[in-house]
């Protein structure tokens, strides 16, 4: 390509991570956009525009599979790639199969948005995805795995880091859910439309058995996994303790499959289901705070760096959403208080605090770690990404208020009786009262977003940036090769 | 064992990683498979009430999944005080056992709907999905003027049935498995589930039920208000003694 490829940097295969990474900052922007577009249809319905393609019913999962498996999911396929390399010092096996997840990745995530707009749905949360594409997902999920493994196989060290394991368990338990979950039943070959293969409570355990360890596994264990590599790495510190990692790793990929039913609390699910996941959720919350303790003890020495790095700053606000969304789970996954904030704004609010201030917040700050290093300059302004910080910051704090006094507000309104033992309001009374939670989330929402683009175009202007510092050196190279 | 083991060690630890992540879901799903008690036994005189969804009922399933309508309404009432003056019975196991998928739904930006059904009319329905605030002023639901518009595609609602049956519901196809549904559903029903009628069954529920007011034409209206209105009515509690169906919880 230039006189300058024989860097360092070069026996990695960073382009695919580079790809990967722009991917999940366009996606991200994308998704969260979505995101606001739908809050503003709940606050105001008028923003249906009575038009099939963007009634709230067909956007919800067009939101949620653009930030968890587009943003979340191409930033950790990007993040992945950067850490099996850099700690296992070898390059990627195969360019060709680290290309071949780009493209299955991308092209499912787009035709999954595209389909759900035009009305092609499982209507199965969080795995909408229309037969087809489940199948694109699975193939270039094996293929994921096989570059992933192999990688390690070729490992020139003799251990393998701990951010590896959690990846590792990622991709398993993520390849194990996506196929069981979506075993279904096409009516043709030339249909879209599928039945799944199970019925009522054997479907409704299976799909949360799904749905919350995408949450373990997709939206937290992988993350674990990037927290463990990028912390240490901005902090200039070791992970604070190794035998915390340990102890952490195998307690929390045990647990987490057990609690799914605790989405289903009080349902027609049996109850000895519900009531062992309730256990098991309360018990993930010691795994859950070792991580969170070893990730924030790692900056023990370095406490200063919060004053001076922006990166930091994302790192260890994304530890603290984390602390406090992983106690706030097992509080709802108690019978009593699910009984309140079950099917309310409460759940939509937690998982935001876990979705905007856990996994936004730890792969921005990653990012913004691993970019400069990936085009090889710095960032394009500092200030940008102060602004960036304070933008989401605000952002989440307005949301998840919102959303409590939304669920909160709602479950007690619901189950309040007049007296003489009447319900006190009907649910419409309940949606009125909605309005202006549903008002400071969708503000909530713009910050957030607003963060995101103001990131896209500082990634934009660093590549720019990059370019010309390439093109003024070869310049100045070439010069000096002709005076010589 | 020391950890060294494991982590230097790549085959290992995905052995182990697996073993470790397929406990959990192994234990609570396989026993739902095989423990009676997990879906009630609800037959009124030898004859079971819960059946398959007709085809225009299916039809409408299929629309309302298609719209996206679990995003906001949940159809699982739960055994509490408000929600049986509020929506009815709380639900059974039962009564989503040929729901492929089920909707049990997760959130309730709009009421629960397990129980919609016969609690209003077929023009309530209409009127409330072509424009929901003509009829709730404080509705935040989007309008659904299509579904009146759209005529109903039912070409291939045998192809649906027959992917339905293959996935356990008792759809029929042979002679003998008509008869089968015979002795557990009644005839009435029987000849409903029959595959070969299939679409002669749609026809005739659409143009005797007449659910979107507008004979002659079959819209996806009246699939949609079909589904809707059957929500719930499979089991009648009345015939019942109270705490029945506690038994199986």
């Amino acid at each position: 390509m230039s006189a300058l490829a024989h860097t360092s940097t070069t026996s990695y295969n960073y382009e695919i991570i580079r790809k990967f990474a722009v991917m999940a900052v366009i996606w991200g922007a994308l998704g969260m956009f979505v995101g606001v577009y739908i809050a503003l249809e709940l606050a105001w319905p008028i923003f249906n525009f009575d038009t099939p393609a963007i009634t709230f019913g067909r956007l919800r999962p067009v939101h949620t599979t653009l930030v968890i498996f587009g943003f979340g999911g191409s930033a950790l396929f990007a993040t992945s790639y950067y850490v099996v390399q850099r700690t296992c010092q070898v390059r990627l096996p195969s360019d060709m199969m680290a290309n071949f997840t780009f493209w299955g990745w991308q092209l499912s995530i787009g035709l999954a948005a595209i389909s759900y707009m035009m009305g092609f749905t499982q209507a199965r949360e969080y795995a909408e995805m229309v037969w087809p594409i489940d199948l694109l997902i699975a193939v270039t999920w094996i293929v994921y795995f096989l570059v992933f493994v192999q990688t390690l196989q070729k490992r020139s060290q003799p251990h393998i880091y701990v951010a590896n394991w959690f990846f590792l368990a990622f991709i398993l338990a993520t390849a194990i859910l996506h196929i069981f979950n979506n075993m279904e039943v096409p009516i043709s070959f030339f249909s879209l439309k599928s039945y799944s293969l199970h019925a009522g409570v054997q479907d409704a355990m299976t799909q949360w058995w799904y749905g919350h360890n995408a949450v373990g596994f997709f939206l937290t264990a992988a993350f674990l996994g990037m927290m463990y590599y990028f912390v240490p790495k901005q902090a200039g510190r070791p992970v604070y303790s190794y035998r915390l990692s340990i102890i952490h790793f195998w307690a929390l990929v045990f647990l987490y499959m057990w609690v799914g039913a605790h989405h289903l609390h009080w349902t027609a699910l049996p109850d000895w289901t519900s009531t062992l996941a309730a256990t098991f959720s309360i018990l993930l919350l010691l795994p859950s705070w070792g991580g969170m303790i070893n990730g924030i003890m790692t900056l023990s020495g370095a406490w200063d760096k919060l004053r001076t790095d922006p990166v930091i700053r994302f790192l260890i606000v994304a530890l603290s959403f984390y602390g406090m969304s992983t106690f706030e789970g097992p509080l709802m996954s108690l019978k009593s208080v699910n009984a309140l904030s079950h099917y309310t704004d409460w759940t939509i609010g937690h998982v935001h605090s876990g979705a905007l201030g856990w996994v936004a917040m730890i792969t921005i700050g990653s990012f913004y770690h691993m970019i400069p290093r990936l085009w090889e300059t710095r960032m394009y302004s500092t200030r940008l990404i102060y602004l960036h910080f304070w933008l989401a910051t605000i952002g989440i704090v307005l949301y998840i208020s919102a959303m409590w006094v939304a669920g909160i507000g709602q479950g007690l309104m619901l189950r309040a009786f007049d007296e003489y033992g009447n319900l006190a309001y009907t649910f419409i009374e309940t949606v009125a009262f909605l309005k202006e939670p549903y008002v400071v989330r969708a503000i909530g929402g713009v910050f957030f977003v607003a963060g995101m683009f103001i990131m896209v175009f500082n990634v934009f202007m660093t590549i720019l940036q990059s370019r010309r510092e390439r093109e003024m050196l070869e310049a100045k190279l070439a010069s000096k090769m002709a005076s010589a | 064992m020391r950890h060294e083991k494991i982590e230097t060690n790549a085959g290992l630890l995905i052995v182990l990683t697996l073993v470790v992540i397929s406990i959990g879901g192994l234990v609570e799903i396989i026993p739902l498979y095989f423990i009676d008690e997990t879906i009630e036994e609800v037959k009124v005189s030898g004859v079971e009430t819960v059946r398959p969804y007709t085809p225009l009922e299916l039809r409408g399933r299929d629309i309302y999944q298609r719209e996206g309508c679990y995003t906001c309404h949940s159809q699982m009432i739960r055994p509490f005080r408000d929600e049986k003056l509020r929506y009815g019975h709380y639900s059974l196991a039962a009564e989503s056992k040929y729901d492929h998928p089920f909707q049990w739904g997760s959130k309730r930006t709009g009421p629960d709907l397990a129980r919609v059904g016969n609690k209003y009319s077929n023009e309530w329905h209409v009127q409330h999905l072509i424009a929901p605030r003509s009829v709730v002023a404080e509705s935040i639901m989007p309008n659904y003027p299509w579904l009146i518009e759209n005529k109903l595609a039912y070409n291939d609602i045998a192809e649906r049935l027959k992917a339905l049956k293959l996935v356990g519901v008792p759809y029929s196809r042979t002679q003998a498995e008509y008869e089968e549904n015979v002795k557990r559903f009644g005839e009435d029903v029987a000849s409903l589930l029959d595959i070969n009628r299939a679409e002669e069954n749609l026809i005739k529920q659409a143009e005797q039920g007449n659910y979107d007011g507008m004979p002659g034409v079959i819209t996806e209206m009246d699939a949609m208000v079909a589904y809707l209105q059957v929500l719930g009515t499979m089991v009648d509690f009345k015939q019942f003694e109270d705490g029945h169906f506690a038994t199986f919880r």
